[in-house]
């Protein structure tokens, strides 16, 4: 036994390996998720504040600033919803169905699905609703 | 032998060339090895070697190659080349790796570089402390704890193939490693537990036979415990036995949570 063990770096350690990077980038689009949250809250005390307020809001998200946002986000929720979901089996105990355990593929599938279908039923609602 | 007889056909040996033919295939690769020797180096230092090799070659044989004809003084760990005692971990052109398990062949003709485990201690060039391992190992009492004493008169304890399945897959553990050097958060913070262990604990807490869930839960509750893991999910990428250990760590959060918010109506596992 050494009486001086050496002790490397952690210094940018996501960058050692791809899978680090898609990690991260799991994570950083959860930051897009957040900003967006706040969007929409915005949204929801312009609605307190009134008509104009509201209106005011609405003018503000037609413009190109705000439209090329919103594919900016579009995007990296396309991206966080995949990554997430494909790490959710690891998340998951075990689901025995007739004394067969659920393969990861089908937990991933079921969870895009229920996204797919959740954003579909928010789209045909705003639909309806002009 | 009737008249009728055929000459018979010159074997062929399926598994490989003859060994003249595996002699003239003998190629050489480079192997970069970091080095560190606590004596002389004040930091690990890269050194090359030039190792003759065949296609069946494992980069352990190519570093035992290196040790026994090129360079006595390299010092690396191994003992059953087979992928059972867990010895052998390295980092692979930086990825962790049972070296006995990996082939210098796959590297042919770039070569490769290979380096002591990350995310732990460089005692001597290939070697790791594992110290804090071994420590922690013997803390979440990897051992059946029986639910009540039972006599030999009572037999054997029966377990259905489901019960079985529960568990299985973390048995196969064989503490090599590897799944530590694939987790940044136990590199972060070597206080973690990590992945191998709360693999292993759980292991036992997911077994029918065992009772002693109560006297490790505390370990799982710990911000050490489960709390650390980020899910990275490279560990279960890493393993080399087909354990799970990411899936063990995030089904243990749950139940974790639901310790911590039954804890009045169902006390158990001594969440606080």
């Amino acid at each position: 036994m050494s009486s001086r063990p050496y002790v490397r770096s952690m210094r940018k350690w996501w960058m050692t390996d791809p899978f680090f990077i898609v990690y991260m980038a799991r994570e950083a689009t959860a930051v897009f998720v957040a900003a967006y949250a706040l969007v929409l809250l915005v949204g929801l005390v312009r609605l307190a504040q009134g008509a104009t307020a509201w209106a005011g809001w609405l003018q503000g998200l037609k413009s190109p600033v705000s439209i090329a946002f919103h594919t900016l986000v579009l995007a990296a929720f396309v991206y966080h919803t995949w990554s997430w979901f494909r790490i959710m089996p690891k998340t998951m105990p075990p689901i025995f169905i007739a004394g067969r355990r659920l393969p990861p593929g089908a937990m991933t599938g079921a969870g895009l699905a229920a996204a797919l279908a959740a954003s579909a039923a928010v789209v045909l609602f705003a639909g309806v609703a002009r | 032998m009737g008249p009728r007889a055929r000459k018979p056909k010159r074997m062929k040996r399926p598994w490989g060339p003859p060994m003249a033919d595996a002699a003239a295939k003998m190629r050489t690769i480079e192997i970069e090895v970091l080095r560190y020797r606590p004596a002389e180096d004040s930091e690990p230092v890269l050194q090359t070697y030039t190792v003759p090799f065949t296609d069946d070659m494992s980069v352990l044989q190519g570093v035992q190659y290196i040790k026994d004809y090129l360079d006595g003084t390299l010092s690396f760990r191994w003992s059953c080349r087979m992928a059972i005692c867990g010895s052998c971990g390295m980092m692979i052109d930086a990825r962790p790796k049972l070296s006995c398990q990996t082939f210098l062949r796959d590297y042919y003709p770039r070569g490769l570089r290979i380096e002591a485990l990350t995310h732990f201690p460089i005692e001597r060039d290939l070697m790791v402390s594992v110290d804090g391992f071994v420590k922690k190992l013997e803390s979440i009492k990897p051992y059946l704890i029986a639910k009540e004493p039972r006599s030999l008169a009572q037999g054997e304890y029966l377990q259905t193939p489901l019960e079985l399945s529960r568990y299985e897959q973390y048995s196969s553990c064989i503490n090599c490693m590897l799944c530590y050097s694939a987790c940044p958060q136990y590199g972060l913070d070597p206080d973690f537990m990590g992945p191998g262990l709360l693999a292993l604990l759980h292991r036992y807490n997911a077994d029918s036979r065992d009772g002693g869930r109560e006297e490790r839960m505390p370990m799982v509750h710990a911000e050490e415990g489960v709390w650390s893991c980020t899910a990275v999910g490279y560990c279960s990428e890493v393993c080399p036995k087909g354990v799970d250990p990411a899936n063990a760590v995030n089904q243990n959060k749950t139940q974790s949570a639901l310790d911590y918010f039954l804890r009045f109506v169902l006390p158990r596992g001594q969440a606080k």
